[in-house]
């Protein structure tokens, strides 16, 4: 201990013993708050993995007695039409993802590398189109909807989707701005058309931004509620397959805690594997 | 590559070589100068057939309901009948003076203070973590992950923590609470508790955003500080919070709209009951339940300008703030 009053790297023991104190107050309420987080998603775990009599019976603290308990999910999957809100949820995320980057590349290679009468009111009017909220139009947007014959269809969830994707346009043209336009002068010399251009020199280089925009806006239109329980009321979302649970299983905790994990798992499996994207996405689509 | 000339003959074989440099050249300034050649109109019109589905949406889905509901806040419409009557500033009276409509804009309030709790532990913890820490990528998972998970399963999530006898009960009572109140039936803390779960579900947004900001900051202002003996604390007043405070006030102003229009994590748990109705929530039952699309469009409407407002005040006090919203 001699050795350690005396001055080391220029710390004296109080400063170090101080420093210490700030390490384990760090640490300690960085584990207070994983304790928050994780708690409520843990306890929901425990009530899915128990029966009906044994979930009456004991108290949300204690865990499952049997961990491969998975009768309630099976129960919430079928019962609960699941799977019809996974498959409808599939096609209207695979046919709006497709769709959004097409448009949005298409009208991001136009604004970016062609000047025209008019490009400055476009842009306004995609730049003002984000400062509508979308919630707020939704009364008139169902009228819209219902005169085109769409109320009830997944199409009016796919036109919604891509008809309104302004942060991915801008991620493009951020990115397109990157790619020197001497790739397409090249090209053009060789006698490329401006669509052999877009779709054999921009298109590919764009890669990143377009994974960028499926990973965040996947996201969104999985975890959509508001769209899918106003326009598409009769058939499942997985959101409103979800919500649907409140009235039949009112009482029956471990079958809605079921459904909830099952829900969940699809985002945790995506966060796990696309960690750095969906960080990398988030903060440079948010900040509007 | 060769074959496409001979996709769009007319385009590429009047095109002369002084032609297409101007095309490139040009770019920012005004090119499509009309020609007298045949190539001329495609060429102008080449832009416009990248945009057109693009354009056709934007103007379909956005500014068509837009005008509409501009339209609609000026009739006493109930969404079915063919005809629309107006009556002028009416429906914008009813949203002002009925007290049962402008009263839950003050719910927005508990959401906003949430707000500010959730900023402070979203820097807090941004600011430990951008320092050397043990398992900082598992911690700064956990704190995001709730920024991922559906609203619905949140909501569900929560409804059972806060069930009489639930997971939070039994936590209070460790503590000797004996006897807790109803988190979500007692109209004088339900909005308390939503806006509770509304701090879970954000704060990891928020964290992840200046955790990004106070990490672009140059590394060589905090060796300098630690050379001059700086502690942690001077660090994060002198460099940390200067550095990011764009971000944070950014944050701020989104607060602001966003808690005027909160709607989900309210919906999916108590649907509105025990005056825990928001504004949104509001709009939506007014033009769908009751049938009043008039007066729900006036709500929106006004809605509407708070923000357009709010995010114009944004772009007054953050001026450098790049418009391009990337």
């Amino acid at each position: 201990m001699s050795i350690a009053t005396r001055p080391r790297n220029g710390l004296t023991l109080g400063m170090r013993l101080r420093s210490m104190s700030a390490q384990t107050a760090k640490y300690t309420s960085l584990i207070v708050a994983s304790v928050v987080t994780l708690l409520p998603l843990t306890v929901v775990l425990f009530a899915s993995l128990k029966s009906s009599t044994e979930y009456a019976s004991t108290g949300p603290f204690t865990p499952p007695t049997n961990w491969f308990d998975f009768d309630n999910f099976v129960t919430a999957f079928t019962n609960g039409a699941m799977l019809e809100g996974f498959v409808n949820t599939a096609i209207v995320l695979a046919v709006s993802l497709v769709g959004t980057v097409f448009i949005g590349t298409m009208a991001a290679y136009a604004l970016d590398r062609f000047a025209f009468r008019g490009k400055k009111l476009v842009m306004g009017l995609f730049l003002v189109a984000t400062l509508i909220p979308s919630v707020t139009s939704q009364v008139a947007t169902f009228q819209l909807i219902n005169g085109l014959g769409l109320y009830d269809t997944k199409a009016a969830l796919i036109l919604l989707f891509m008809g309104t994707d302004v942060i991915a346009l801008y991620l493009f043209i951020q990115f397109m701005q990157s790619i020197p336009i001497s790739l397409d002068e090249a090209a053009m010399i060789d006698g490329a058309n401006r669509w052999t251009i877009y779709w054999r020199v921009v298109l590919p280089l764009l890669k990143p931004a377009i994974a960028t925009v499926i990973i965040i806006k996947g996201i969104a239109i999985y975890n959509e509620f508001y769209s899918a329980f106003l326009y598409l009321p009769s058939q499942g979302f997985i959101s409103t397959s979800l919500f649907r649970f409140k009235g039949p299983y009112g009482a029956h905790w471990e079958i809605i805690a079921a459904g909830t994990i099952i829900v969940i798992i699809p985002t945790l499996i995506a966060f796990l594997f696309l960690q750095k994207w969906i960080y990398k996405g988030l903060t440079s689509g948010a900040v509007k | 590559m060769q074959t496409s000339r001979t996709d769009h003959p007319t385009a590429t074989a009047a095109l002369t070589a002084s032609d297409r440099t101007r095309r490139f050249r040009g770019r920012g300034r005004g090119t499509g100068r009309p020609g007298g050649h045949s190539g001329s109109l495609l060429r102008r019109l080449t832009p416009w057939f990248f945009l057109a589905t693009g354009v056709g949406l934007l103007l379909l889905f956005t500014y068509w309901p837009a005008l509409n509901l501009g339209y609609y806040s000026f009739t006493d419409w109930d969404g079915i009948d063919q005809t629309k009557n107006l009556v002028g500033l009416q429906n914008y009276i009813d949203v002002f003076t009925d007290p049962s409509i402008f009263r839950v804009f003050f719910v927005s309030l508990y959401y906003f203070a949430a707000s500010f709790l959730q900023m402070a532990i979203a820097l807090y913890f941004a600011t430990i973590l951008s320092f050397r820490t043990r398992f900082s990528n598992l911690f700064r998972g956990i704190l995001f992950f709730p920024y991922l998970i559906n609203g619905v399963a949140i909501g569900f999530v929560f409804l059972y923590l806060f069930q009489p006898g639930g997971t939070l009960d039994t936590v209070l009572s460790w503590f000797g609470v004996g006897d807790p109140p109803q988190w979500l039936g007692d109209p004088s803390l339900v909005n308390w508790s939503l806006a509770g779960t509304s701090v879970w579900r954000y704060t990891g947004m928020n964290f992840v955003l200046f955790l990004g900001a106070i990490q672009s900051l140059p590394h060589e202002l905090y060796e300098a500080a630690d050379l001059d003996g700086a502690s942690r604390w001077q660090q994060f007043w002198a460099i940390i919070f200067p550095g990011i405070r764009r971000v944070v006030g950014l944050s701020f102003i989104l607060a602001i709209s966003g808690s005027l229009s909160v709607f989900e994590i309210p919906f999916i748990m108590t649907g509105g009951a025990n005056g825990s109705s928001t504004f949104v929530i509001e709009t939506i039952q007014t033009a769908f339940t009751f049938r009043q699309v008039g007066l729900a469009s006036a709500m929106a409407v006004v809605l509407l300008l708070i923000v357009l407002i709010v995010t114009w005040i944004q772009r007054k006090v953050f001026p450098d703030e790049k418009v391009d919203l990337t």
